[in-house]
């Protein structure tokens, strides 16, 4: 098994996930059916867990609120952080969840379809959580690059179109 | 070429006025203006400057670094570029004496030209290649001495070819590999050859490697790596296409100290110094740009893999090549001439790439592939190249 995070199959799923066996398998020097073996076996590991578009939000107009949330959490004498983490991910509004270092403690982007579903969300879902301590809650304006995509400007090549 | 007697082209020296036009720039004038075309006669990398690189430029501006810097280039950069010859080509070039920094390696080819030639001396060189190095060695004086290489020998420069052209007036070699258009390059036997041949016959070695950063097998062949001939080669590079900095116009020449000063008069006399803020940018991509390399070349590879093998599932000979972003089919079988072929493909299904005969006379039965381009376009190119051959 390859490392996974050197694997190219996985760089170029990474770049582009709806790209064709057949393509993928001539970048690699691969067949086609290899790369399909390979890609199943990373979903029975749970190494792919799911294949998603890049969507620039701002220009769709799907009414949807996103927001950053801090939560200060008390740790439990068994098990830490994760049992109230995975209490707190379950829930639809969150989209993604990190345990993280420094002044809090969990990390949360959040959806809902207006200001009050996110501001409901967090008081009456999240800081009535047994354990939460303390939240804080950011929403966000404008999406500037996600998941390694720019959003802003159509990419144009203003090269010669034919130079030595 | 007649000269009206009236035209300000009388004015025009006879040698300048006798180079012919690119056969580049007789295709770009062809495609200029079409519309929908997918390009793979670009020479340059498709990929943005790494940001932080361009950053560095910025911030040396702001620094109010625009000034002139030293005729060879910063100190600062020059000892930059000392350690990476040792550490990509173990090669040891003093930063105070041996190195020159360069408007690319445009500039660094001239200059070196200009610093050895007398009038009528011969220089050999390997065709097909970049379209400048005839037109560059007349205009320093020399007389260009073409050596052909072939499809058979996967387009290496043999000292068998060489051995037939060299005559008492030869006064120098200049090799490009990786090869631009072909993307051959030289393994370690081919470059001991060729060096022992410049030994031989006294001869000043031009190794013009821009592409050797971009060698995708084995290991990348220098011939700054060889010591014997470390007295009579002018070793050239740039930043251009490691870094895709065409823009920024930035190369360097190594030669010994003694052949070096020689080389920097011609260059302090012409140009001065190197941009500042491109200097700037240099440093910085040597000393933080290892993995901008690593990445833009794993992607150069995939995109080479993809275009070799849908071209040979078409049918079109091609050999993987093994360094720079093109590759060369054959289009032998198909009854065509380069130039009809590439004519045709881009008057019929838009796509633009260039007839080998631009790089040479050798090139003829040959087109240049660039693949420095996306693989949405690459995909959408070889789908209309496909469709093309079926109709022929």
């Amino acid at each position: 098994m390859p490392e996974f995070t050197k694997d190219p199959l996985l760089q170029l799923l990474r770049q582009n996930a709806r790209e064709s066996d057949e393509v993928l398998a001539k970048q690699l020097g691969l067949t086609a059916e290899e790369v399909r073996q390979r890609i199943s076996e990373y979903q029975r590991e749970g190494v792919i867990r799911g294949f998603q578009a890049v969507v620039n939000t701002d220009r769709v107009e799907d009414d949807i609120v996103r927001a950053v949330i801090e939560l200060r959490v008390r740790p439990e004498r068994e098990g830490g952080f994760d049992r109230i983490a995975q209490r707190i991910c379950k829930f639809s509004h969150v989209e993604s969840m990190y345990l993280m270092s420094g002044r809090y403690d969990l990390l949360l982007f959040v959806k809902g379809k207006t200001l009050q579903d996110v501001a409901n969300f967090v008081s009456a879902r999240l800081a009535t959580l047994d354990g939460v301590l303390e939240t804080a809650t950011h929403f966000m304006l404008k999406t500037y690059k996600d998941n390694g995509v720019l959003m802003e400007g159509d990419s144009h090549d203003d090269r010669l179109q034919v130079s030595p | 070429m007649t000269t009206d007697s009236k035209s300000p082209r009388r004015f025009i020296s006879r040698v300048v006025q006798d180079l012919p036009k690119s056969g580049i720039r007789k295709f770009f004038d062809i495609v200029a203006g079409r519309k929908d075309v997918i390009s793979l006669g670009i020479g340059e990398p498709d990929f943005a400057t790494p940001w932080h690189i361009c950053e560095a430029a910025l911030d040396s501006m702001e620094s109010g670094a625009t000034h002139y810097t030293a005729n060879l280039g910063t100190p600062k950069l020059r000892e930059a570029l000392a350690d990476y010859m040792a550490r990509s080509f173990h090669a040891s070039y003093n930063p105070k004496t041996d190195i020159l920094v360069s408007v690319g390696v445009s500039e660094a080819m001239d200059i070196a030209l200009r610093a050895i030639l007398e009038p009528g001396d011969e220089v050999l060189y390997h065709e097909p290649c970049f379209v400048a190095y005839a037109p560059i060695i007349k205009m320093a004086g020399g007389v260009p001495v073409a050596v052909p290489t072939c499809r058979a020998n996967e387009f290496r420069l043999t000292v068998e070819e060489l051995e037939k052209r060299v005559t008492p007036k030869t006064k120098a070699l200049l090799v490009n590999y990786p090869n631009n258009p072909t993307g051959a390059t030289l393994d370690a036997k081919d470059a001991e050859e060729i060096a022992d041949f410049s030994i031989r016959h006294d001869l000043v070695l031009i190794s013009d490697e821009v592409y050797s950063e971009l060698t995708y097998e084995g290991d990348r062949t220098s011939f700054a790596s060889i010591p014997r001939i470390h007295d009579r080669l002018i070793f050239l590079n740039g930043f251009s296409k490691a870094w895709a900095m065409t823009g920024f116009r930035l190369g360097y020449v190594c030669a010994p100290a003694e052949m070096m000063d020689c080389i920097m008069k011609v260059h302090q006399y012409a140009i001065m110094s190197a941009p500042t803020p491109s200097q700037a940018a240099g440093y910085e991509a040597l000393v933080n740009g290892d993995e901008d390399i690593c990445a833009m070349r794993e992607e150069y590879r995939r995109r080479r893999n993809f275009i070799v093998a849908s071209l040979q599932e078409m049918g079109l000979d091609c050999f993987p090549p093994k360094g720079a972003f093109y590759v060369f089919p054959s289009i032998q079988k198909t009854g065509l001439t380069s130039n009809d072929f590439a004519v045709r493909l881009l008057e019929e299904q838009n796509v633009a790439c260039v007839p080998g005969t631009a790089f040479g006379v050798c090139g003829e039965g040959f087109l240049r592939c660039s693949y420095a381009t996306g693989m949405e376009q690459l995909k959408e190119a070889m789908e209309r190249i496909g469709r093309f051959l079926k109709t022929i």
